[in-house]
């Protein structure tokens, strides 16, 4: 599903903080992706992403190498992968409902055919009073539980998280993570990025550790 | 297949209990980009003022045209032969010959001289009253027809004149109507050319106004990127917004501009008797629009509006190419 082959990284003329990267993440996989702040994690995500371009080596996406892809194509991948992001990234003028709904408006789906499925999670991740509330209200917790929520509701073929507990408490920590494996059992390849070893602890799988610019994979 | 696009049911299996028993209510769901994130207010008024300008523009310009092609079919219907005074030549005798000659010239319906008191009356607005032609070397005038499409033969007319009274000249205008011609085509040239310009500070206008919106709502674009949507679905979602300004101003611009030109009849009977009444109804006639004019006036609209459309499709691509 996703391969990396000796891929580096560097912003402007500044040094590789990603270097040789080669790595294939297979469908139906879950990994952790660990790290000391500042090691790459968000970058490596948004090469995953496809909102970064490596500056060497080769990176294929769904069979697809992405130096050869052009922005409306680039778009139909993004739509077969999930991101939470540290910042959430909600639309502060749309409901929580809304927010988690927005993959299926750009879908172009109505209302009436995703409205059951979006109350649901919104119930599992503990929204359910929040559903029409707007995200300048929401707490911390509720805006990245909401952002979670907007990331998996589509079922995406890989789901990347950015410390995706970090302003959770332990007991919804768990039942997010329980989210993802739900999610990874259905099908979808998982990604989470995260300093949380109690979190990687409660779940048997693949670890992805970088350190200073180099990956170093653990089964 | 994608598994985006298949049907299927609920993510999570929350058990009977959890899930809710009543049917979910349908939503109205907020616009994307919401309408109070753009600066509509000031961009309609822009637009507004800019298709008002090139109304009065467009609207002027037909006018002058109008009025001008309607003195050129007047002049060059018609004929002037002047009979100038000669010492030892009787000039009423020479005017006589003169009309006489210009009455036997096929295409000529009518010939008038003019007599000794007309032509004083003529001259009376240079000259005063009580002028005593005997006492000045002024030529006589006669106005002659020419029937209404058809070709005269100006060289024989002349010939013939001239044969009849020597000192007699034929004037058809033609030097006038030339310098009418290019009169009208400088109105219209400088017309076009303020339409041009009011075209391209409308394009720069909705240009900054797109600019402006799009950097107000870079955050939502950037979230419509992460969920997959592409250029062109983002970029539609502002241009409703961008092409319902652009009517909303063309069609204050235009209207204003449409009710200006249907009441000035009404204003132009205001000054009417004036020296500026009169000057204004001499150069643009009855200052009415005909109906294909208030049509020219109401395709300028669609077009100004369109103008934005396109101005603001074509920022929000290149804005867009930025964002990602």
């Amino acid at each position: 599903m996703v391969r990396f082959e000796n891929v580096g990284l560097r912003y402007g003329l500044g040094p590789e903080i990603l270097r040789d990267l080669s790595f294939v993440i297979p469908a139906h996989s879950f990994q952790f992706l660990t790290g000391p702040s500042g090691a790459g994690k968000t970058s490596l995500l948004r090469l995953l992403f496809l909102s970064l371009r490596p500056t060497r080596g080769l990176v294929n996406l769904f069979g697809h190498d992405v130096s050869l892809l052009g922005k409306e194509e680039i778009a139909g991948l993004r739509k077969r992968i999930g991101i939470v992001l540290q910042d959430f990234r909600l639309l502060d003028h749309m409901t929580t409902y809304e927010n988690v709904a927005l993959p299926f408006r750009v879908l172009g789906r109505e209302e009436s055919t995703y409205r059951r499925e979006v109350i649901d999670l919104l119930k599992w991740v503990g929204l359910g009073e929040r559903m029409d509330a707007l995200p300048p209200i929401l707490s911390g917790g509720e805006k990245q539980r909401a952002a979670i929520a907007r990331a998996v509701i589509s079922r995406p073929h890989l789901l990347l998280a950015d410390e995706p507990t970090g302003n959770v408490d332990p007991t919804l920590g768990r039942r997010l993570l329980r989210l993802f494996v739900e999610l990874n059992k259905s099908g979808t390849a998982v990604i989470i990025a995260t300093h949380d070893i109690a979190l990687m602890d409660q779940y048997e799988a693949r670890r992805f550790v970088l350190h200073q610019g180099r990956l170093h994979i653990y089964e | 297949m994608s598994r985006i696009d298949d049907e299927h049911g609920p993510l999570m299996d929350l058990g009977q209990q959890e899930r809710p028993q009543v049917p979910a209510r349908a939503r109205n769901l907020s616009p994307i980009v919401p309408r109070a994130s753009i600066a509509g207010r000031a961009l309609v008024a822009v637009v507004a003022i800019m298709t008002f300008l090139a109304s009065i523009t467009t609207g002027t310009v037909l006018l002058v045209s109008a009025s001008a092609a309607e003195w050129q079919s007047d002049v060059a219907s018609e004929i002037t032969i002047q009979v100038r005074p000669a010492a030892g030549r009787d000039l009423d005798r020479d005017s006589a010959a003169a009309a006489d000659a210009a009455r036997g010239q096929p295409g000529i319906i009518e010939v008038r001289p003019f007599t000794k008191d007309e032509s004083a009356k003529l001259l009376e607005p240079w000259l005063g009253s009580g002028l005593s032609l005997e006492d000045l070397p002024v030529p006589r005038v006669i106005v002659a027809r020419v029937q209404p499409g058809s070709r005269l033969d100006l060289a024989a007319l002349r010939n013939r004149v001239t044969q009849a009274a020597p000192t007699a000249s034929v004037d058809d205008h033609r030097a006038w109507i030339e310098r009418m011609r290019s009169m009208t085509g400088a109105t219209v040239f400088a017309g076009v050319g303020i339409l041009a310009l009011v075209i391209i500070a409308t394009i720069i206008s909705v240009s900054f106004a797109t600019r402006g919106a799009m950097a107000a709502n870079r955050p939502i674009v950037e979230v419509l990127h992460f969920v997959g949507a592409g250029d062109r679905y983002i970029a539609n979602r502002f241009l409703r917004h961008f092409l319902r300004l652009g009517l909303e101003g063309g069609v204050i611009g235009g209207g204003v501009a449409m009710l200006a030109f249907g009441f000035s009849e009404s204003i132009a009977g205001w000054f009417s008797g004036t020296p500026v009444g009169d000057q204004f109804a001499a150069l643009l006639g009855t200052f009415s629009l005909r109906p294909s004019g208030y049509l020219a006036l109401a395709a300028q609209t669609v077009l100004i509006a369109a103008i934005t459309a396109w101005a603001s499709r074509r920022t929000l691509f290149a804005t867009l190419d930025d964002i990602d």
